[in-house]
């Protein structure tokens, strides 16, 4: 009997661990499977099941040094659109990227997704982050 | 379309039966006409089907393009238009698979027929070509009326496009693949990779097939 009680609550105690332990993992992974929902139905059209883009007319999603120094820009490009020349991956893109209407949780969730997609490894991207990202829009 | 669909299970169930054991043959769309003729002092039917009529376009270098240019080849049609945002990226990326498939065969073309004219300009056609690393003579981006274009796009079976509220067009992202003869031979969803691989699969039966090999 007494044993049981012992090996419940180290059980409880290892539970108690492991979830402190991976909340921050539980938000990434919670982050990570709505943006990919979220890709396929407003980003996968034109920029690809594999971020691979098409061509020179729409740019890909696989360069990390880009979107590791446009994390939070990349919001503001999202939802009030983009226009104008972008270099991405050693090529020039002119083309119009439309605005969407997109709230803040959601940005945070796609851009998990992308940052953490098509090879990049980023990591999780916050609701806070993107809210500190879109004060800052142009 | 549930129509095209019975039309065409029961020219497969005609083929099925006629041409068991030999090579597979594409069905041949659209309406027909059965004809009577007087061929050596014998009455024999014949059919007549349904054929693109007459364009006239301008495709990206600004060269002419029409029923009479694409005489000899087998070719894919669809309408897509370079600002759409929704279904045309998906499939020129699934059409540049055709393309890169067959861009150095000679009887072979694509045309891309744009359904917003008024903004798709021969340069700006030019550019979306470039941009999409097209070049020489197989994938045509072709811009003319209007009305000319929509009422073309009735011959191919596709839905007629149409300008919703906000000024944008809804079209679908059919594929059709028309034979030396401008029948329709297939439709396929563009916007589906695995429907695309069909469509490759189906022009290459079309190549083989003896009626397109000795038709010039």
């Amino acid at each position: 009997m007494k044993l049981s009680i012992i090996i419940g609550l180290l059980l409880s105690g290892i539970v108690l661990m492991v979830s402190c332990q991976s909340d921050d993992q539980l938000e990434y992974v919670r982050y990570y499977s709505t943006g990919r929902v979220l890709y396929q139905s407003k980003c996968q059209n034109c920029h690809g099941a594999k971020g691979e883009g098409l061509q020179s007319l729409i740019p890909p999603l696989t360069d990390s040094t880009y979107l590791k120094t446009n994390k939070i820009v990349l919001a503001c490009s999202i939802k009030y659109g983009l226009k104008g020349k972008l270099d991405i991956s050693q090529k020039t893109f002119d083309g119009q990227m439309p605005a969407t209407e997109i709230t803040s949780v959601e940005l945070a969730e796609v851009l998990t997704y992308i940052n953490n997609s098509f090879d990049n490894n980023l990591g999780v991207v916050t609701t806070q982050m993107v809210n500190e990202g879109l004060n800052k829009c142009n | 379309m549930r129509k095209i669909l019975i039309v065409a299970a029961f020219i497969l169930l005609c083929g099925a039966c006629k041409f068991n054991g030999e090579k597979k043959n594409l069905p041949i769309y659209g309406n027909r006409q059965p004809v009577a003729k007087t061929v050596n002092g014998k009455m024999v039917t014949d059919t007549i089907y349904q054929t693109i009529p007459a364009f006239k376009f301008v495709n990206q270098y600004g060269d002419s393009i029409s029923n009479k240019t694409l005489d000899g080849n087998i070719y894919v049609a669809d309408f897509f238009f370079t600002t759409c945002p929704s279904i045309c990226p998906v499939m020129h990326r699934n059409m540049l698979d055709v393309y890169n498939t067959f861009k150095n065969t000679a009887d072979f073309k694509i045309i891309s027929h744009t359904i917003d004219p008024q903004h798709d300009s021969v340069p700006i056609l030019k550019k979306y070509a470039d941009k999409l690393g097209v070049t020489g003579n197989t994938w045509w981006f072709v811009q003319g009326k209007k009305e000319d274009i929509y009422k073309l796009s009735e011959s191919y079976l596709v839905r007629k496009p149409q300008e919703d509220v906000k000024q944008l067009f809804i079209h679908d992202g059919s594929f059709l693949l028309i034979d030396k003869q401008k029948r329709v031979r297939g439709a396929y969803d563009g916007t589906d990779p695995k429907q695309v691989s069909q469509l490759i699969a189906d022009i290459k039966t079309l190549q083989a097939d003896p009626e397109q090999v000795a038709k010039k």
